[in-house]
């Protein structure tokens, strides 16, 4: 227990943190709790003196704003089908990883390299590697600059090249293309996480199963895999969390137009929604404030629903 | 099932470059008998651990072969040689409950094996009632008692009906009551399934308590195999003789002169057959008689009753610890001469001497069956050889007359000539 007299040293030293937070969290929320229900609001009219009507407006006009339904699918498209994936690559990396001794802290530093690389550089590079044609087309050498790397290799097995991501590339095609990335750009935190479980895991109950007898298989499913379970939820939580912000891999690999030249927002998320409604065209802060109250509220609902199921699952 | 050990010896690399490798087990042969509970005893670090899990199979031997009966296992994988192994720590599945954790081993049966569910559930629960746990069988580990904990982790060894039961340290994790109970349990379990069991202990009491057979270890060589009163009564090296037996075993520094067993400056005993040599000389803490007469002086500090037995704590210069110990009768009145000086006699049979430097034992020809009257005697000092009688029931009034028991010492390194002789006087 703090004496009283002294609690204001307590505070003294908490409070550069305290007012940090208050300036660049709390208030932030509910400044856009307040903007969301104010009708089309915008900030310069609100320094213009204008008074906003309250109500949901704001909520009713993204609704129906054209982009917002391929946004939201886009997001929950990416997230389902990036989650299980790369959560279930990410297992079998780590268990294979902790299952060899030689090599294992190189390999662990390689897989881990993702996680510290510049997100818009790896995006560059992965629409360079899927891209159809070579940038230097048309110039002095075509030969060297014919396709990305993805499409020589499957013309060297017999395939057809795909287009993959330029102009009139079809909207799966780009889909693959973000899967591709996103799970590759998730696996290093995934197997970091489950890698530090599976070495805090008791060898003598591996040991005990290998005494009884019992498969590789059956020891994965009825041991690993339950002792692994709080870090599995944690992992699993916070990649739909993390799915549901996605926007930065977009923009690395298709760029600030959200999608291939020729049909732009194709790929756009809700991030990408709300900073669309932010910066482009007339500002509405209003309807981005309102935007991202709804994404607020799905990622609420989903890691409640992920708790709810992890309780049932998870032994800790 | 009869487990033979030949000449098994275990090698770890060392971890460094020019590190030097550790030899934890070195030429273990022993024949375990059939049906029999076998101790593995040892101070940590002697290779007691190491000989379970080489017999179990998740270890390999450097060296060396193991028989189950006729069998050689020693390439066996542990799930072919049909063990059942209990953890120190018992390694119950956490997230399965007792049920679930029993019926585990019998899940992995493959071919001809394969049990029906009602085959396993019936087996489940004969091992569970075996152990008396067949109430707790829908709870999980984590809401189970320690003890409770340490019986599904047997019920789920003997579930599968192994040739061979291992025990890694089962007492340890057990406080001190449950541990008295539970090495009843063990020995009962044991005898009403005939299943030949090896376990492994630091705790010499425990080893004693239930072991049919007993393996003193030390530094990865067995230092002595035999019963446990037959490794107490006859140690083959000071080693053994200081891990056994509680409270320890006095050790003192002393001599041999003129077949005569000197410490400090007291002539305490005849030692017949050995040269003169310095020696060590291990007395076990009831191997003193309380004597006012007694040739061994040693300083007074403090008198503990125990209630049956008074244990008198006491200090000599020649003694290797710092006091000596040593239980008599609680008849005896404890009381200090005017030198604050406790004077003891000796019982022969509990009183052996080593070698000083390879500590191995000497063995000396013992008096047998004799008549003494240690009254009669005025400077007992100088009479070294004071017999004196080793029942306890007998109340050590000096003037009367004591019949020695007839020991009989049957360890295989003791002199030949060992056989009933008149005592010296």
């Amino acid at each position: 227990m703090v004496d009283d007299k002294k609690q204001w040293k307590a505070w003294l030293y908490l409070s550069p943190v305290i007012i940090l937070t208050l300036i660049f969290t709390v208030w932030p929320i509910i400044n856009t709790l307040r903007i969301a229900f104010l009708d089309d609001y915008t900030l310069l009219e609100e320094v213009g003196g204008v008074k906003f009507s309250f109500g949901v407006q704001n909520f009713v006009k993204v609704v129906k704003y054209p982009g917002f339904k391929t946004c939201l699918l886009n997001t929950i498209l990416l997230t389902v089908i990036t989650v299980p994936i790369s959560t279930m690559l990410a297992l079998i990396i780590a268990v294979c990883l902790n299952s060899i001794k030689a090599l294992n802290r190189l390999l662990q530093t390689i897989y881990f390299l993702p996680y510290v690389t510049n997100t818009i550089a790896i995006g560059l590079v992965f629409s360079t590697m899927f891209s159809m044609v070579g940038s230097g087309i048309g110039g002095e050498n075509p030969i060297i600059s014919t396709a990305g790397i993805i499409n020589n290799i499957i013309e060297f097995f017999g395939g057809k090249a795909v287009n993959w991501v330029n102009m009139g590339s079809s909207y799966w095609a780009n889909m693959f293309v973000m899967i591709v990335y996103i799970v590759w750009n998730a696996l290093p935190f995934k197997i970091l996480i489950l890698l530090g479980g599976l070495q805090s895991v008791n060898k003598q109950y591996y040991e005990a199963a290998k005494v009884d007898g019992t498969s590789r298989f059956r020891t994965f499913w009825r041991i690993t895999v339950p002792m692994l379970s709080p870090m599995l939820a944690y992992v699993i939580i916070t990649g739909f969390i993390g799915g549901f912000k996605e926007y930065s891999s977009v923009v690395g690999v298709f760029g600030e137009n959200m999608g291939p030249p020729g049909s732009e927002n194709a790929l756009n998320t809700m991030v990408g929604f709300i900073n669309t409604n932010l910066m482009s065209g007339k500002p509405a802060e209003g309807r981005a404030s309102a935007g991202a109250l709804i994404l607020f509220v799905i990622i609420f609902a989903v890691t409640m629903l992920n708790m709810y199921v992890s309780k049932k699952r998870v032994h800790y | 099932m009869k487990v033979v050990l030949q000449d098994i010896t275990k090698i770890f690399p060392s971890r460094t470059k020019n590190g030097q490798e550790v030899v934890a087990v070195n030429k273990f042969n022993y024949e375990i008998p059939d049906g029999k509970l076998i101790g593995l005893l040892g101070p940590s670090g002697c290779g007691k651990s190491t000989t379970l899990y080489m017999i179990c199979g998740l270890q390999k031997p450097s060296s060396g072969k193991i028989f189950f009966g006729d069998d050689d296992v020693t390439e066996l994988s542990p799930e072919n040689r049909g063990v059942g192994l209990v953890f120190q720590n018992y390694a119950l599945y956490p997230h399965m409950t007792v049920k679930q954790n029993i019926l585990f081993p019998l899940q992995n049966f493959k071919g001809k094996d394969k049990l029906t569910k009602t085959e396993m559930l019936e087996r489940a629960y004969q091992a569970a009632k075996l152990v008396q746990i067949d109430e707790l069988m829908n709870r999980k580990p984590n809401e189970l008692s320690g003890g409770q904990q340490q019986r599904v982790a047997i019920a789920r060894a003997l579930v599968k009906m192994p040739r061979v039961l291992l025990l890694d340290e089962p007492l340890s994790n057990l406080d001190a009551r449950l541990r008295l109970q539970t090495r009843e349990e063990i020995k009962r379990i044991q005898r009403e399934t005939g299943i030949t069991t090896v376990f492994v202990t630091h705790d010499q009491e425990e080893a004693m308590s239930i072991s049919d057979f007993i393996v003193v270890m030390k530094l990865g060589v067995v230092q002595q195999i035999g019963k446990p009163q037959d490794v107490y009564d006859n140690p083959v090296n000071l080693f053994v003789a200081k891990f056994l037996g509680t409270p320890p075993i006095n050790v003192f520094k002393g001599r041999v002169e003129n077949q005569k067993l000197i410490i400090g400056e007291d002539v305490v005993m005849d030692v017949k057959g050995v040269d003169d040599r310095n020696v060590s000389v291990g007395i076990r803490p009831e191997g003193f008689i309380y004597d006012k007469n007694g040739p061994l002086r040693c300083q007074l500090r403090s008198v503990e009753v125990m209630g049956r037995d008074v244990s008198v704590v006491s200090s000599n210069e020649a003694s290797f610890n710092p006091q000596v110990r040593s239980i008599v009768d609680a008849d005896n009145k404890i009381e200090a001469d005017a030198e604050g000086c406790v004077r003891f006699s000796l019982k022969s049979h509990k009183v052996f001497i080593f070698d000083e430097e390879t500590e191995e034992r000497i063995y000396f020809e013992l008096p047998v069956a004799k008549t003494v009257e240690p009254a009669a005697e005025e400077s007992a000092s100088e009479k070294a050889a004071k017999k004196a009688p080793a029942k306890k029931s007998t109340t050590t009034k000096k003037a009367s007359a004591k019949k020695e028991p007839t020991i009989k010492t049957t360890t295989k390194k003791a002199p030949a000539k060992k056989t009933a002789e008149k005592a010296d006087k």
